[in-house]
């Protein structure tokens, strides 16, 4: 994992003002922030490992925990919210048997709510990956998850 | 300077010309976020599949999006003899069946047309601008969105776009700062600061490096005019920009984009290599001397980095907590320290603009106190959700009811919610208030970047203002009691109002809640956070005291205050609901009535949408007294 993360941080200068794309870019390629990552980001920036662990737990980007082939979120921003979000995160929920912020113990779906994300006229929306799902109702619900699934 | 631009803009119009053939039709596909989410990109294979097996050339190109978002997925076909027309709800299908129709016939189809953009009358198709929605409607900031290629630089250019910069750079700085402050614009980004006073501060200030940041982080629920602007015309943004370094004398900038935009920050990082390419940024710009770099800084999730001092933070790799104050202004001391220009995604857009048709033409538009045009993102319960761009100072009631076309399906409107988390919801007997920065702020909400959610009848008004308080408890920083711990009050009192357990005083436990948190908060998040409980208060005070008094939700929303049951004389035992219910929560035999299981039901509404309304025979029910007479207290609920 060291390893990884150092090769990831080559495309960094070291500048300490790079901290939170470095994480991104960690996140990206692991899928998460490992512990490891984290620790070799201080170093490379000559940071206090409390320092780049504060930053990062500030922002609801990133996690610390193995996350799901798939991401799904549901969208809560006010629009959805009037027009029924809550419901379908109760039906997600059910359908994969976890609540929102968790994974699947076949490490299949990662389940999370985000705060907005600006696709308000197609109202309720849920998010898999970079794709918008719009109009969505609970009867789609299975659908959806279908098709994340196929798109391996 | 101005030989060497009109170089590269003969070289676009060459491009330009190149691609869009007179004798070839063009199909113009709406694909920011909102249009993929309808299916624009299989929409776009489809067609092109369909035109090569026809053998039909023609040119095919995503835009950005024209507002209408409630007609998604939009396509556009411009051919040889006809005005561009526009096709709304497509599909793959509809839009293979309008090629055979259209490209491979003659036919342009009315009945799938939404309109045309012709001048001339055409036969069963109206004049797009003539629809309801465009009512008023004058764009500015929008001009391009929906029109032109946002990947192509080109495009930009052949619309006057760079010219702007070009008269910029052959003028003096302080003269730009001048018309930017004749024009009057105030910063989009809800506070409506004078961006010329702001420019002016930040060209004084004494550093050796500044720095213009572009705030991008459009985490408002409800609000996506940013996402629109940036996804349909990136180039107006970058523009205004590096007008904007050289005016103040800044040599860096920065886009600070939430991470939730990916589209956005796709198109912006193209846009911005197209513009170094043209050396319209970067060393030495067409020649006059002035560098400027321009990177897009994604955001992490922080709502809290909205907040000028936060994002500066942010920027500089640490945790986005805002600064106490007193402490020097941004303008001043910034972006490490340094004097630092932040403006709104919709302020830098329309600068390029105002450079080019001039401060009194900007000025023109809208009232004396705040001219131009303002955007709004109207959805919600509301028939005709989207962008909408009108000048500032329209009614309310004009843009809900005649550009929205109000709320659908028979439903009465109940409020409008302005400003996001910060805002507030008007009732009906303010919407006939004019829409500018400071009319709604004394009405208890505020304009805010744009977001403008309708609500109707089935909406809660407590439940409104719990989720958004909910929201601002979860996104504060943390860092100041009040807003920390005084959020976490007012929404554990409307937790508890919602689930039946209001008590006598709680309207005023949150009224004096809100008023210290307003008063004693660090920040502009916290000091905004009781916005929403506040107003709700003042114009809908019924329905708390409903919810505490009689534990009654008259919008049937909060689900520990209602329940659904089914009438035995109505139910004929068809089925559909058991059938329907995704908890398995009804039972009953074949044509004998049905009964739902309290304690399994999850309140999700379904069997009452799906039987049929020749029995309607499940009914939603709330108050102390009928909950009673269903065999339970309210407070006994497990959900």
């Amino acid at each position: 994992m060291r390893e990884k993360v150092r090769e990831i941080l080559t495309a960094f200068d070291g500048d300490k003002s790079q901290v939170i794309p470095m994480l991104q870019a960690i996140q990206h390629e692991v899928g998460y922030l490992p512990e490891e990552g984290m620790e070799e980001v201080a170093s490379y920036t000559g940071l206090r490992r409390s320092k780049v662990y504060g930053t990062a737990t500030f922002y609801s980007q990133f996690y610390f925990t193995p996350q799901g082939d798939h991401e799904i979120k549901v969208c809560l921003g006010t629009a959805c919210h009037v027009k029924g979000a809550m419901n379908l995160m109760d039906t997600l929920e059910r359908e994969l048997g976890i609540r929102c912020g968790e994974t699947t113990t076949d490490n299949k779906y990662s389940l999370k709510r985000v705060n907005c994300v600006g696709s308000c006229a197609l109202a309720p929306v849920v998010m898999v990956e970079d794709h918008v799902y719009g109009r969505v109702e609970t009867k789609h619900v299975k659908g959806v998850l279908d098709k994340s699934a196929a798109s391996v | 300077m101005q030989q060497v631009f009109e170089t590269i803009a003969k070289q676009s119009r060459a491009a330009w010309k190149a691609l869009h053939r007179e004798d070839i039709p063009q199909i113009l596909i709406g694909s920011a976020t909102c249009g993929r989410g309808t299916g624009a990109l299989d929409i776009m294979r489809a067609i092109q599949r369909k035109l090569d097996e026809n053998g039909i050339q023609a040119l095919v190109k995503e835009v950005g999006c024209i507002g209408m978002c409630y007609a998604e997925a939009l396509v556009d076909i411009i051919k040889p003899g006809f005005p561009r027309i526009s096709y709304s709800q497509m599909t793959p299908e509809k839009a293979t069946e309008l090629v055979e129709s259209f490209l491979v016939g003659d036919d342009p189809r009315p009945d799938m047309a939404l309109g045309h953009f012709g001048d001339q009358a055409l036969e069963g198709i109206p004049r797009l601008y003539e629809l309801p929605v465009f009512d008023g409607q004058e764009r500015v900031i929008l001009k391009n969105c929906g029109h032109i290629d946002p990947e192509s630089i080109d495009e930009y250019i052949l619309q006057g776009g760079y010219s702007g910069l070009v008269k910029s750079l052959e003028s003096q700085p302080e003269e730009i700062i001048e018309k930017v402050s004749q024009s009057g614009l105030r910063g989009r980004g809800g506070a409506g600061f004078p961006t010329g006073r702001k420019w002016a501060s930040c060209l004084r200030a004494q550093g050796d490096q500044k720095y213009v940041i572009c705030n991008a982080d459009e985490g408002d629920p409800g609000a996506f005019m940013d996402r629109s602007v940036l996804e349909g015309d990136p180039h107006s943004v970058i523009e205004g920009m590096i007008i904007a370094g050289y005016a103040i004398g800044a040599t860096r900038g920065y886009m600070y984009v939430r991470a939730e935009y990916p589209l956005a920050i796709f198109r912006l990082k193209k846009a911005i290599a197209q513009a170094k390419e043209r050396n319209l940024l970067g060393e030495n710009i067409l020649g006059s001397g002035f560098d400027f770099e321009l990177e897009v800084f994604q955001g992490a999730g922080a709502f809290v980095c909205g907040e000028s001092t936060a994002l500066v933070l942010s920027i500089e790799g640490n945790r986005g907590m805002p600064k106490p104050l007193p402490r020097p202004r941004t303008t001043e001391k910034g972006l490490w320290d340094k004097p630092t220009l932040l403006n709104n995604v919709k302020t830098f857009s329309m600068v390029p603009q105002i450079m080019n048709r001039g401060p009194q033409w900007f000025a023109g538009i809208g009232t004396e106190g705040s001219p131009g045009t303002a955007v709004f993102a109207l959805t919600g319960k509301i028939e005709r959700s989207g962008l909408v761009e009108v000048p500032m100072g329209m009614e309310l009631r004009r843009i809900i009811e005649k550009i929205g076309g109000g709320v659908p399906d028979g439903r009465a409107f109940k409020a409008v919610q302005t400003g996001g988390p910060s805002g507030g919801c008007l009732p009906d007997e303010m919407l006939s208030l004019p829409v500018d920065f400071d009319t709604l702020d004394r009405a208890g909400s505020m304009m805010g970047s744009g977001g403008m959610v309708v609500l109707d009848d089935s909406t809660c008004m407590v439940d409104v203002a719990k989720y958004f308080l909910d929201f601002t408890c979860e996104e504060s920083c943390g860092q100041c009691v009040p807003c920390r711990l005084g959020t976490q009050q007012m929404l554990a009192i409307l937790e508890d109002i919602c689930a039946g357990q209001g008590r006598e005083g709680d309207i005023e436990q949150l009224l004096a809640l809100g008023e210290s948190i307003i008063k004693t908060s660090i920040c502009g998040l916290g000091k905004s956070a009781p916005n929403p409980v506040l107003s709700t208060i003042k114009y809908f005070r019924d329905e708390y005291e409903a919810h505490i008094k009689e534990k009654r939700c008259p919008a049937l929303v909060c689900h520990r205050l209602i329940l659904y049951r089914i009438d035995e004389e109505k139910c004929s035992g068809c089925g559909l609901c058991l059938r329907s219910c995704p908890v398995q929560a009804i039972s009953g035999e074949k044509k004998e009535p049905h009964q739902i299981a309290d304690e399994e039901c999850t309140r999700c509404g379904i069997c009452l949408d799906v039987c049929p309304d020749r029995f309607g025979a499940v009914e939603c029910i709330t108050g102390q007294e009928n909950l009673a007479s269903s065999g339970r207290d309210g407070s006994e609920c497990p959900h």
